[in-house]
């Protein structure tokens, strides 16, 4: 185990990944990611592999916009196949208050150049002719949204940091990370001391944890969310099918299988829960042959659990802790840590750096809860 | 065993395939399954888990019982999303 790095990087999912890849391709050297089981085994391993535009806050919606022009040419760019899907989502709206507030939605993807337009219930069967839309007020599609691999997405990174001379030590975890006069000065693994002045927590699930470890209070929390998957069947229908009221998405992938969610925050219990209950299954089977009932016969061949990791508004913390020089973040994503990984990563390589950012991040700083200056997002699932 | 051979014939993995994700440092069952695929098909790994255990054991020269086994996404046995919502099968 090496004994000084220039960025210690703590987390091996698309998050870290990303952020080492990121930091590498800009000349940064002597980079360490630490990673105490192997990549991709966190929620980067058990996401839904979605990938939208589709917000209601300018932030989430610049921030998904910038990330999909990234994946767009990433698979070439890392030299590895990413499997990106521009299949669309289609997003119900079941209420009148939702459809109100996915008017405005709309006029503002539209006015920061996301290809989404509200369309009829009618308009909606034509793209899903297999959809049911007895109730259905109206629907949000944006083709340009869709999917791509959450777990090749990590690996291309990691080894694209690789080749650029990024260390990964696998089954290695961050204990401690030390500091002097509020300045970070080295992380203690189980594997031995690494002395730092610079350290990233991308711990995932565990970012409260990782600020813990530091005397850092970072308001995050796990809330499980599940998952199922079905057998592949022939090609169905494009896009992801989602709604907020009704609480449920689900998309099916290029291989054939469906796969889908919902969550139920109001009665989880906040914490590292992984277990897959039967009662989700059944109420997801449900919403799903609601919405489209020849799923009738398709078989569930696996479902499982993962955690969302929230923020008290639903977007990420983004950058340097102001009390804990040299200690960084990027955590609290509540659901959108895939999608965004490919413009959070560069964003923080450009903070870490020093570099001009090109994005507005530094409203997305840890400080935003204490002045107040919350950005909530309407539209999460 | 030559590259050719097929490991997990739900989707459709090659020794070869595997053999190129070894080589690159992944050597836990669960970093193959995740890049490959392998193990995660229809039948959840049923016909193939065995075989891929004892291959990577081979490649690593280890003993099957020495590969650690994911505990997570444990397998479901397949059934009809309609009988799961607790409607009557057809
Ligand atoms: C069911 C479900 C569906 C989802 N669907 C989507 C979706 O459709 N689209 C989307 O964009 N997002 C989705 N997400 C969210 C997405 O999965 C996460 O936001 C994203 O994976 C976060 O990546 P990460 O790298 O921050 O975290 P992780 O992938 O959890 O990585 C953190 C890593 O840190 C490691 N670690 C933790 N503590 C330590 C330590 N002390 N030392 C060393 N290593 C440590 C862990 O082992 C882990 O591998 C979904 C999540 C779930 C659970
Ligand atoms: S043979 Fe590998 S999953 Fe079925």
């Amino acid at each position: 185990m090496i004994k000084n790095a220039d960025v210690v990087i703590i987390g091996g999912g698309v998050q870290g990944n990303s952020i080492a890849y990121n930091l590498a391709k800009r000349g940064q050297k002597n980079i360490v990611i630490l990673e105490r089981n192997t990549c991709a085994s966190g929620s980067s391993g058990r996401c839904a592999a979605g990938v939208r535009q589709q917000f209601g806050t300018e932030m989430n919606c610049i921030l998904a916009r910038e990330s999909v022009r990234i994946l767009e040419q990433l698979s070439e760019e890392l030299d590895y196949d990413i499997e990106l899907n521009q299949k669309g989502y289609l997003i119900l709206a079941y209420t009148e208050k939702e459809l109100a507030q996915f008017k405005k939605n709309v006029q503002l993807q539209q006015s920061l150049g996301i290809a989404s337009k509200l369309i009829t219930p009618e308009e909606a069967k034509e793209i899903v002719p297999l959809i049911n839309i007895k109730d259905v007020l109206a629907a949000t599609y944006c083709p340009t949204d869709g999917n791509a691999n959450p777990l090749l997405t990590t690996f291309a990174y990691a080894e694209a940091a690789r080749r650029l001379g990024v260390k990964l030590y696998r089954f290695t975890e961050a204990q401690k990370i030390e500091s002097e006069h509020n300045q970070v000065t080295a992380v203690l693994t189980n594997q031995g001391r690494i002395s730092t002045n610079t350290v990233v927590n991308a711990a995932g699930e565990y970012a409260k944890e990782v600020g813990e470890i530091a005397g850092v209070e970072i308001p995050v929390y796990s809330q499980r969310h599940q998952i199922l998957v079905t057998e592949p069947i022939e090609p169905l229908w494009d896009p992801m099918l989602m709604s907020f009221s009704r609480n449920f998405y689900f998309q099916q992938l290029p291989n054939g299988t469906i796969v889908g969610g919902y969550g139920d925050p109001k009665n989880e219990i906040i914490g590292h829960n992984l277990r897959a209950t039967w009662q989700f299954s059944k109420v997801m089977a449900k919403k799903m042959i609601q919405l489209v009932p020849a799923l009738k016969n398709v078989h569930m061949v696996r479902q499982w659990a993962g955690s969302y990791i929230m923020s008290p508004d639903s977007q990420p913390i983004l950058g340097e802790h102001p009390q804990l020089n040299g200690y960084y973040m990027s955590v609290g994503f509540s659901g959108h840590g895939y999608m965004l990984a490919p413009v959070s990563g560069k964003m923080l390589a450009q903070c870490i750096l020093e570099q001009e950012i090109e994005l507005p991040i530094e409203k997305l700083d840890i400080g935003r809860f204490e002045r107040g200056e919350l950005i909530l997002e309407p539209s999460v699932v | 065993m030559d590259d050719n051979t097929i490991i997990c014939r739900c989707e459709d993995v090659t020794w070869g395939e595997i053999r190129k994700q070894l080589d690159k440092g992944y050597t836990t069952l669960d970093e193959i399954k995740r890049i490959t695929r392998a193990g995660m098909g229809p039948c959840q790994g049923k016909t193939c888990q065995r075989i891929l255990l004892r291959a990577i054991a081979r490649y690593l020269n280890k003993k099957v019982e020495d590969i650690p086994i994911s505990t997570f996404r444990p397998p479901a046995k397949p059934i009809p999303l309609g009988t799961l919502a607790g409607e009557k099968d057809d």
